[in-house]
Parts: C-alpha cells; structure tokens; sequence
C-alpha cells in the first residue's frame, strides 16, 4: 500500500503536520484489552452500581421504569438500521426513511399535531428547540415556563436563554398546579409559554385553561407532555397548543442512566418551516413507486448555514425508532390500557401510603403515574431507612423546591405490582 | 411497500399487559382523551415481520462499505452493544444515591480521563448529546469566559472557515454571535492573510476543523493559534476529524482552547440511521469554571457528581448525558489503549491508499497526502460528459457500496469527500476503487447507465422536489393525499448530502 502512495513509511503520511504539534510520546493510556478483559471489567464496574433489579424502585421525575417488551430489542438488533447513518441517499436508506415516517406518524397521532420532527437529543432540549421556533414565529424575546415544568427541562432552557437573547420567567405552583389567570398575566408580550402535563409533581395541570391563557396573550402553547399518558390523557393538539414536545424515553427506551434517550418536537403546520431537524416525506421515484426522502432540507445547517433553524445534525433515531415499535406493540387499546394502569396503581400507592399515616404533599390534585409525599422526616432519611429494606422510595424534592425538605415524589410504573407497592408502603411507614 | 399503518387489523395488539386486582382509576373527565391515537393495530410476528422487511431496504456499515466523508463510519465491535445491555448500566436509574452509581461514574470518571489524555487538554464534560451541541456548548463557554473577564460586550465574532461543517456558522447563530468566514488558500490551508485582516478585538474565537475538511492538516496551524491568541481569543477544535490524529497531534498541543469530541464517529457508536451521538467538550484549565453541571469527580476512591460549581453556564442537557453512548466509546478506546495512534495510523493509510487509486480518473483539487479522507471532484465528468457527483453516488450504489459525501465541502464544486477509516480492508479498498474507476469510464462511454442509476436499489432514484413542495409528513389515513404513480421525473438537488 505505501508503494501505491509513493511514500516508504507510514511516518512520511503525517509529513505536513509541523514538527511543533506531533506528539512526542506514547499515549498515557491503560493497556489494550481483549475482548473478554473488556466484558469482565465492564461487568465489574457495572456491578458497582445498584439498579433497578436489585433495589425495589420508585424513582421517577423523568426517566421511568417501564416494561420494554423483547420485540424492541429485536428490531434495534439489526445491523442495517442500527449500522447505518443519517438517510442522505434515499436510495440506500427507505427503511430508516419510512420508519422515521411512521414515527412522525405516531407522534402526530399522540399529540394530535401536523407534523413531527424526526427526534431531538432529549426531552430538556426540544424544550430550547421549542423556544428558538416560539422567537422566531413571534418576533418577541419572553419566554414563559411554569415552576411545576421539570427542573431539568428548564435548566436547560436557562442556559440556552442567552445566546438566543431569550429572557425566562418562572410561574410559581400552587398547591401543586398552575394557576391559569397567573400564567395569562404573566404570558403578555411572550413568546411560547411552556407547562408539564402531568407536571413534575405527576399533578394533572388544568391544561386546556393554561394554553387558553398563553393564546389569549398570543403566545405559542407548548404542552411538555409523557407519551404514555396520551392514551387517556387528551392530546395538547386538541386544546389549542401551537406545539408539543416531551421526553420519549417513557416509550421504548430503558433507563440507562438516563441516556441516549429520544426528545419528540411536533407542532402545528404552520410552523413546519420553522421545525429543527430532519423531517422526512413522502414522494414518488422514477418508476412512480412511493419513496420517501428527507425533505424541508433548506431548514437545516448543512444547507442553511447561519441560517438555519437549528445546528441539530447527528439525532436519536434509533431510540426514536425503539419508541416506534413499543407503540406499535402496545396499539391504541394498550397504550390507554397502561395508563390505566399506571394510574391505578398510582392511586393504589397513595391509598396505602395515607393508610399507614403519611400526608400526601398536594392531596386534592390529580395525578397519573407520580405523586408528592410527606415522609415526617427529610426526605433523605426516609430514603436511607427505606433502602435499608431494598426500596428506593422516589425523588426527594427539596433538591428542586424549596419547603419541601421532607417530600418525595414517588413514580408508579406498570412493573411495580400491588405488592411491590405494599413493601414501599412498608419501608415509608417504618 | 406498505406502511405499517396500512397493515393494521382494528383490535389487533402485539402483546397483553399484566392485570392487577386494584380499582381502575379514572383521569377526570375534562382532561379525558377524546379520540384515541391511531396506533397501528398488528400482532407481534406483524411486527416483526414489517420491521425485518424495512431493514432488508436500508444499508448500514454491517451491510457494506459506508465511506461516507467526515461521518467516519467504522464498523462498530458487537462487544459493545452487548456491554451497554449490563443489567447494572441498562436499568440505573440517574437520581439513584451516589453508593449506588459508583460504577457509572468510575466508568464516565474514566472516559473523562482518557478523552483529556487524547486532546491534550485539562478537564472534560461528557454532557452535550452530539458533536453539534457539543459545539453551541463551547461557544456557550466562551461567552461565559468573556463575561467573566469583563469583555463580553466587546467580542461579538467568531470566525469560520469557508470549509466548515454547516453545524459549525449555525451554532455561531444559536449562541449569539455574529459570523465571518476566512477563506482557504490555494494548498487548501486557512489563509493566513485573509485571517489577519479578519482578526482584532472584537473576535471572541475560532471554530476550525483540522484536518480540514478537505482532509488536510493545515501547515500554519501554530501560527493561526498566534493570532487569536495574541489578541485574547480563544480557539475552539471541531472534533469531527480527530480520527486522523489519536496519538499523532493532540488539539491541546496544537493551541485549541475547547475541543468537542464525536464519540460517534472517532470512538465508534452503531449510528442508529441518524443518531444517538456524544459530544463531550474537552477545555483549557482556564475554561473549566464554566462547564456544565454537575461535574463527575473523584475524591479519593470515590467518586461523586459535584453541582456546586457557581460559574458553570449550566446544563445542556438532562442529567449527566447519554450513558449508554458513553459505555461503548469507553470500551472501545480500552481495547486500544495507546495503540489509538495505530487506529489513526491505519485511517490515513487506507484514505491515501484509496486516494493512490483514484487520483488518475477523478480531478484531484489539492494535491497533497491526505489525512482520514479526501475530495475528490467530477467536475471533468460534469464539464465533459455531463456526468455530476449526484450521478456517481448513485451508480456507486449499483456496485454495492455507500456512496461518499456529495457536494461537501462547498469550496470544491463537484466534491466527492471518501473517509474509508481503519476498519476496512484492503481488498474492499480495491473493490470500491474499481467501482470507481467503472464509473469514470462508464461516464464517457454510456453516460445514461450514470443518469438513471440506481438501477439495483428497492427504489429508483427518488424526487426531492416533489417531496418538499407537497410536503407530506405523515400518513393521513383515510385522507392520505394520492401523489399518483406517474413516473416522476426525479429531481434531487445538487447539494450537500453527507457530513
């Protein structure tokens, strides 16, 4: 090979680095390891950690244990679709282009939106994503998001606020929910005005009156919504929001410490213009069969440059593609199905919890899949004894909110069974 | 074929879930869904079934030769994807307490340190999810640097090169500042000239890509480090290329400021047909201050998320970052240890190899050894036979390969951009080379077979134009609108696709 180049050694093919910058030595790093010393060191780290097979959980506040059926492993197992990259050349690619398709598909359908993006990194950054459209669309620089909207989502939103030229308000909770004559005051002059349904404290927001309240400011809705709710909650499409984002892990995606995840973006068509990321769409090919490419391309950066709508290249799509198939799976009937569940045992847990002589943080609210609890005692302790019984009983909420020190926020998912939860009551009530 | 939707059966499910015997709990009725989602409707063989045949229509590197330019598509080791699938990785929950993630972090803590040793640089986040936030987040770093030092106001600019990746004039937008681009002289370096004169107080910083994308190491590396250095700029490393240089050139040496590392790509990631990606930031001493929060640290044999980092600029993301991506970079840079300066070795030998190969039949803009990849151009082919980059991508895929970037790098009209990386044999480099050459002459002697091409794919060559101005971007179900099945004449832009 180095005969076919004309050169004598592979030192000569780095010639034109100048001396100044070559790496003197050898690189510093632990030697190389086998295939075999690789799985049994990563196995021992992976050891180290307790999870959830191990320890009995409940935590939730955006990444949730749900059941993940062996069907998803199989799909992302095949080589052509986890191997390849994005589908620039529609030719080599229809079967990554309709499955991306069919997950617009979805999306819309959950949502009750026009049109889906292809995926974002996660459920914090679409809500930025989402920002950078609601200026644009609007011509304003105010950004309204709810105190009950996750921590994460706008912490991320904060830091991003800058380089937009963004200003962030914050709406305070009360008594667990927004209060909607609050958020139409404080939406004048916004741009988007972003709330969590169900919230951060699982709390069912009365979110029908909240984008009532940012469209009579003439703000842009956006419901930050779980799409495992959506089977029995009612799609923000369907009560005035301009757009809809959330997390998708909750759909097809395990916990994985908390990554890669997919974030989902869909909006109403009017502002398909404005959308980040790749969108595919349907077209014919020279035979007239039905192809699909990716389209919309003169949002992007790659044609758009400083122009773009967004510098997202690189995205989710195979996790995206994992939530495809888990809602195919479960279908329509399934998907209310597990919400009912989650929701019923949800309830269940609160029962047993107020049973055993514990408060509930926002008693009169409704909930889904996460409720807030008193522990009579902060809330770390309460973890540590409840540990001590193999339960890690939920989130503890003062890292977010201030008085409430002593409060967990306890996730019910549909692999949690009644006695799992009778053993959580067991180790609060201890 | 059909979509999954059309395959839909009402009443048909995939699977049961359990039932427990508590009472059914009901959303109120106000907040209640109206009209259910239109799920498809199949049984579980149907969906595996739909999913297989979708994959027999797709090309991934497993399939073939993927040499897809700046993408660095090399195979991915199988051990991976069995180590992100731990029990202890896949089902760690991230608000779990710190004695029950010590693990995870070892793990992150680790990367953090190799990644730092590869860049020559100080401290690493591995929050950002993609190289392209990995880029909006160091130039979040310098606004916060800036801001620090009292001189946020004054530095407005950043500088690009006019060979840039198109992530890198759109993250200059998202954060803020404004643009200039410095051009690329005629060895296919920054212009020096042209980068003074661009310079002065107001720059906040460089984004440069080296090797460029060109696929060349730019020769006054050290001295453009000078210049922003000089008037207190700051420069920021595009990672997308550091394939070429593990063990050869670190970043840090080179004068970089802020690097962003593509797991993805450098230190190998399956792709996913789009993602997941990492793009951890790599900085100077004097930049760690302001990296997201929380910070993964070890304090004696533990190890701890530090969140009390009152300069940090914040979180880009949720958490601490894609784990699972992190788990496989991780152990792919274990299994070569310092020999990482072999992957690159190999890299560059297998794109001049290649290069060797083709330089006679394609016109060849910069004549010099390449790095990881190169460009050529069709322009000849264009010019003489009206034969485009477009045309040559597609007959490629008749030969059974991936085709290269297209049109990327902008600078170079008719750019085929070929990055073979390390995993690649000799004798794939010979096969795609004599594909190539086929080509060439097949472009003087019977240019139709180029025009038509692909002629071996589940579909002909697809119309982009239609596809955009009818913008169809979901099923519509009974109300799905009828595109026909005239045969369309299809029309594909001549535009960047790749990188």
């Amino acid at each position: 090979m180095l005969a076919a180049i004309g050169v004598s050694s592979v030192e000569e093919l780095f010639r034109d680095i100048p001396a100044g910058v070559r790496f003197g030595r050898e690189l510093d790093l632990e030697p190389p390891l086998s295939e075999q010393e690789l799985t049994r060191h990563l196995g021992e780290l992976a050891a180290r950690n307790v999870d959830t097979s191990k320890e009995l959980s409940f935590l939730g506040a955006g990444i949730y244990d749900h059941y993940v059926p062996a069907v998803v492993d199989t799909v992302l197992q095949r080589g052509e679709l986890l191997t390849a990259y994005t589908p620039y050349q529609p030719e080599m690619s229809q079967g990554v282009l309709q499955a991306i398709f069919e997950y617009q598909t979805v999306i819309c359908e959950l949502t009750g939106m026009d049109v889906s993006n292809a995926s974002g990194y996660d459920g914090t950054t679409v809500a930025a994503d989402a920002c950078y459209m609601a200026k644009h669309a609007t011509g304003r620089t105010k950004v309204v998001v709810t105190e009950a909207t996750s921590p994460q989502v706008r912490q991320v939103v904060k830091t991003y606020a800058p380089g937009f030229g963004l200003e962030i308000v914050e709406v305070p909770h009360r008594g667990g929910i927004t209060d909607p004559d609050e958020l139409r005051r404080a939406a004048t002059d916004a741009a988007c005005v972003i709330f969590q349904q169900p919230n951060f404290f699982g709390c069912l927001e009365p979110a029908p009156d909240l984008a009532a309240a940012a469209n009579d400011a003439e703000a842009i809705a956006i419901a930050h919504v779980d799409p495992i709710s959506l089977g029995v909650l009612e799609a923000p499409g369907a009560y005035g929001c301009g757009l809809a984002i959330g997390e998708g892990q909750s759909a097809g995606n395990y916990q994985s410490f908390a990554g890669p995840h997919y974030g989902f973006l869909a909006a109403r068509s009017e502002f398909i213009r404005r959308m980040p990321g790749r969108i595919v769409g349907e077209t014919l090919d020279a035979a007239g069969e039905r192809g699909y490419v990716l389209t919309l391309q003169t949002r992007e950066q790659h044609i758009r440059r400083e122009k773009a709508t967004s510098n997202i290249t690189t995205n989710q799509t195979l996790l995206a593609l994992a939530g495809l198939v888990h809602l195919s799976w479960l279908g329509p009937q399934g998907l209310r199905e597990l919400g009912e569940t989650c929701m019923s045992l949800a309830e269940y847990a609160k029962s047993g919890l107020m049973a055993a002589g514990l408060e509930l943080v926002f008693p009169e609210r409704a909930t889904f899949k996460e409720f807030a609890v008193h522990t009579g005692r902060s809330a770390r302790d309460a973890t540590r004894a409840a540990r001590e019984r193999g339960v890690h009983p939920g989130y503890a909420l003062g890292r977010d909110y201030e008085g409430l020190d002593d409060a967990l926020l306890v996730a019910v998912t549909e692999r949690r069974t009644p006695a799992d939860i009778d053993r959580l009551v067991a180790a609060l009530a201890s | 074929m059909k979509l999954i939707f059309e395959k839909s059966q009402p009443g048909r499910r995939g699977g049961e879930l359990p039932r427990y015997d508590v009472p059914l709990a009901k959303v109120p009725a106000e907040l209640q869904r109206q009209v259910p989602p239109r799920l498809p409707e199949l049984a579980e063989p149907e969906i595996v079934r739909h999913f297989t045949e979708l994959s027999t229509r797709n090309f991934g590197i497993d399939t073939g030769f993927y040499p897809l330019g700046s993408c660095t598509m090399k195979y991915n080791p199988r051990v991976n994807e069995r180590l992100a699938m731990l029990p202890g990785f896949r089902d760690l929950h991230p608000c779990q307490d710190e004695d029950a993630i010590q693990g995870a972090l070892e793990l992150m803590w680790r990367l953090q340190e190799e990644l730092i040793e590869v860049s020559g640089l100080d401290a690493c986040s591995l929050q950002p999810a993609a190289g392209s936030q990995g880029e909006l987040t160091g130039l979040m770093l310098m606004r916060a640097y800036f801001a620090d030092r009292g001189e946020a106001d004054q530095r407005d600019t950043i500088i690009t090169a006019d060979t840039a990746h198109g992530t890198n004039p759109a993250s200059v937008t998202m954060a803020g500042y404004k643009l200039a681009k410095v051009e690329t002289d005629a060895r296919g370096n920054v212009d020096v000239a042209n980068l003074r004169e661009l310079v002065n107080e107001r720059t906040a910083g460089l984004m440069l890509t080296n090797p460029s994308t060109l696929g060349l190491f730019d020769e006054h590396i050290e001295e453009i480090a000078q210049i922003f250095h000089e008037v207190g700029a700051l420069l920021y490393y595009d990672g997308a290329n550091l394939n070429a240089v593990c063990g050869i050139s670190r970043p840090g040496d080179m004068g970089f400021d802020i690097v962003h590392i593509n797991l993805h790509k450098t230190f190998s990631q399956p792709h996913g047909g789009g993602g997941p990606g990492g793009g951890p930031i790599v900085v100077r001493d004097n930049l760690e201050p302001f990296l997201p929060v929380p910070a993964v640290v070890k304090d004696g044999e533990r190890f701890r998320l530090d969140h009390d980092r009152p300069k940090s600029i914040g979180k880009v993301r949720g958490f601490t970052g894609p784990f699972g991506v992190f788990v496989r970079s991780y152990a792919y840079m274990r299994s070569y240890g310092p020999r990482l300066r072999e992957m690159s070795e190999t890299a560059v030998l297998n794109a001049n190899y290649l290069l060797a190969l083709l330089r006679e039949a394609y016109d060849l803009p910069y004549d010099r050894l390449a790095m990881h990849e190169f460009v050529l151009s069709a322009r000849s082919l264009k010019r003489e036979h009206g034969i485009s980059a477009l045309d040559v991508a597609k007959r490629l895929m008749d030969y059974g390969f991936h085709p290269p970037t297209i049109y990327f790098p902008l600078v170079v009209p008719e750019a085929l951009m070929i990055e073979p990386t390390e995993t690649e044999a000799k004798e794939t480099l010979d096969e795609f080379a004599d594909a190539m050459l086929a080509i060439a002459r097949e472009a003087k002697e019977n240019p139709e077979v180029l025009r038509d091409a692909p002629h071996g794919r589940p579909v002909r060559r697809l119309d982009e134009v239609l596809a955009a101005k009818r913008a169809i971007v979901k099923y519509g179900f009974e109300e799905h609108p009828d595109l026909g099945n005239e045969p369309a004449t299809p029309r594909q832009l001549e535009a960047q696709k790749g990188a």
